[in-house]
């Protein structure tokens, strides 16, 4: 019972071979889950075994992996991640959005755009985006194939009739290339522009729910919503507290027993670098007391 | 002032190596070995084997003291090592016709050729906490008769002889393998066996008691429960026939059950099957009881109930899978915490706009003084 060898990038050649068949499908048909043969990873079902996959499968030695959770290079399951790509894969890490051939997220999409050089891999939990309202695979998949998304526009109707808003802060569905309605995992709806239109690959892999599904580079990504009620970006009415930054996703971090708290960027590459080039706290309170709503999320700071 | 949290990758390193000595614990004590556990707490290894689906009592020794003994933790560590072994085919079918029986009992006929079988059981032990074993001391050899040749022919089939009870249908072809395809719905009876015999214990255990509780009832009778060791066998396409690969000890239920018939079949019994790694009597007849359960659609017979349903069966069976998703909840969600709590915000903000001023700016007054 010696330390068994693992092949590069810890899965072995087929399974490879299996998993990037189901991306190609999925990339030929954006948006439309592809069931794959999910393996056993040594990291529990619901940590990422997805978006590992799918990195494993398509990383070459020359890559430069990074890896984030919440925004953050430096959570635990991040760096779990990525020291489990150093040891299986040897391959170059970084936290720096931008030297990053392939990036690997939950829960976020960084601020700084992304170019046609890089892959975004996401983790998915749940990837069928009718799950709550309907619980039956074989009727999920029925509906997709007859573009039947009337009972999702009739969910998001009610939210309006109930409480006068669409009450989806994350997870927020979206149609891709006018087909597929697509769940573009738990981010928050601030990130959704980001997925229009995008330069780089998106990869979506749900490991215990044993599908992968893609949106390939400058397709069309939609955020489901209504004439009268536009979708909205919603984000924090603060700017960052260390890197001043009035136009990325923010943490609120409790700071103290009396409940006082602050706001700093979720990205913390995002905020690192801004820092790096001299930007620093606003000192004063935030302006505008209704502005919490940005249609159009794409950061335009330089990184 | 806040500083961003950096140091994830020690306090992890640290956490492991706290981990690895709360493991060993007092050095004073002696340290598990492979064989105390393997021999000792050997039904424990049966259960990793079986819902690890690998046979190896050492490595599922290994991973049950690697897991401090959590055994759906050892159940995970078993999985993980499989799913990187090759697989080069299927076995023959065993026969567990022609086990090397230690335990077979049947709870339809008083006797039966073979003979009721006791062996090793908890069964009619009084539950009463056996102090002495706690300083632990010598074991008497058990009692030993002469085995003869008679063969333990099942229950299923005697009945089968006088056409009481359906036919096994013929085996598929190319049988399935979940590990290999996802599972789709509806699930042929070849991955349905295979989902519930990697499926966890104690969710098939539920299952199975609440259709004797009325959801989903089957009229259940325990045809017969054999415990023993089976020849494995593979067929070498370059050799042209079967090698022996060994044997593995294997707990198999039938459990024979009431149907009434329809139009185009006659009254007769039908079958529940269960099958597990080492001796696994309870796993085997709730995995017969939920099997039959799930073939009421098949049967016409009335469905609904929770058992009965192949889709919330199959789906949440895997403890490995479930295990990892519930406790997912673990890892940082604030990113979509923050994201609702905008939400809720801005909902607050207008439910409280929308009573009486007063009554608005008292409730706000509360629930900042409920926040802070």
């Amino acid at each position: 019972m010696t330390a068994p060898a693992y092949n590069f990038a810890y899965l072995d050649e087929q399974t490879k071979r299996m998993i990037r068949r189901a991306i190609l499908k999925a990339i030929a048909i954006p948006g439309y889950q592809v069931p794959f043969a999910s393996r056993e990873m040594p990291m529990p079902y619901g940590w990422g075994t997805g978006g590992v996959q799918v990195t494993a499968s398509i990383l070459g030695p020359d890559d430069t992996l990074k890896v984030i959770d919440q925004g953050s290079d430096d959570t635990t399951n991040a760096v779990s991640i990525r020291k489990f790509f150093t040891k299986t894969a040897n391959v170059r890490t970084t936290t720096a959005t931008i030297e990053a051939t392939v990036i690997q997220t939950r829960h976020r999409v960084p601020e700084t755009p992304l170019s046609e050089e890089q892959v975004l891999v996401y983790q998915v939990p749940i990837p069928e985006p009718l799950r709550f309202l309907e619980p039956r695979e074989t009727e999920t998949r029925r509906m997709h194939a007859l573009s039947e998304y009337g009972l999702m526009h009739v969910k998001l109707y009610e939210d309006i009739a109930r409480h006068g808003h669409i009450a989806t802060a994350y997870a927020y569905p979206v149609q891709v290339d006018d087909r597929y309605v697509m769940d573009p995992s738990p981010i928050p709806k601030f990130d959704n522009p980001k997925l229009d239109d995008c330069p780089a690959l998106q990869l979506f892999g749900a490991g215990r729910e044993k599908r992968i599904y893609a949106i390939p580079p400058y397709t069309r990504v939609v955020s489901l919503d209504f004439e009268d009620h536009p979708f909205e970006a919603y984000r924090h009415d603060a700017a960052c507290e260390l890197c001043g930054a009035s136009d990325s996703f923010l943490d609120e971090v409790i700071t103290d027993d009396d409940g006082n708290r602050m706001f700093v960027c979720s990205d913390t590459d995002y905020c690192e670098q801004r820092r790096a080039l001299g930007h620093g706290p606003y000192n004063a309170a935030p302006a505008d007391p209704q502005g919490s709503s940005h249609t159009g999320a794409s950061p335009t700071e330089p990184a | 002032m806040y500083v961003a949290v950096k140091g994830g990758e020690r306090a992890i390193e640290n956490a492991h190596a706290l981990l690895a000595d709360v493991r060993r614990g007092d050095r004073a004590v002696p340290e598990l070995t492979l064989d105390q556990i393997g021999h000792q707490l050997a039904l424990g290894v049966d259960r990793v084997m079986c819902e690890g689906s690998l046979y190896d009592r050492e490595l599922a020794a290994l991973a049950i003291k690697q897991a401090r003994g959590d055994l759906i933790e050892a159940i995970f560590l078993l999985r993980a090592y499989r799913t990187t072994l090759p697989r080069f085919g299927a076995s023959v079918p065993i026969e567990t016709g022609d086990m090397d029986i230690r335990r077979r009992v049947s709870a339809t006929f008083k006797d039966l050729p073979g003979g009721q079988v006791l062996g090793p059981t908890f069964d009619y032990t009084h539950r009463l906490l056996d102090h002495t074993l706690a300083e632990g001391g010598d074991v008497p050899e058990p009692a030993t008769a002469p085995g003869d040749d008679t063969k333990f022919r099942s229950v299923a089939e005697l009945l089968a002889g006088s056409g009481l009870i359906e036919n096994n249908s013929p085996a598929a072809e190319d049988v399935g393998d979940l590990t290999r395809e996802p599972l789709s719905f509806p699930a042929g009876r070849d991955l349905r066996l295979q989902n519930l015999a990697r499926g966890d214990e104690g969710f098939l255990l539920a299952l199975a008691y609440s259709t004797q509780r009325g959801y989903g009832r089957n009229h259940p009778f325990a045809g017969e429960i054999r415990y023993g060791e089976v020849e494995i066998e593979f067929f070498a396409e370059d050799a042209g026939f079967a090698v022996p690969l060994g044997a593995i000890a294997v707990t198999e239920c039938q459990m024979v059950n009431q149907f009434t018939g329809n139009a185009d079949q006659p009254p007769r019994f039908t079958r529940g099957y269960g099958l597990s790694f080492g001796q696994s009597e309870r796993k085997a007849m709730a995995m017969a009881l939920v099997d039959r359960a799930l073939r009421a659609a098949e049967l016409g017979e009335e469905t609904g109930a929770p058992a009965q349903d192949a889709e919330f069966v199959l789906s949440h069976s895997d403890n490995v899978q479930a295990t990892g998703f519930v406790e997912h909840l673990k890892l940082p969600h604030y990113v979509d915490f923050q994201a609702e709590l905008g939400l809720l915000r801005k909902l607050q903000a207008e439910f409280f706009a929308r009573g009486t001023q007063a009554d608005a700016e008292s409730q706000m007054t509360a629930l900042q003084d409920a926040a802070e």
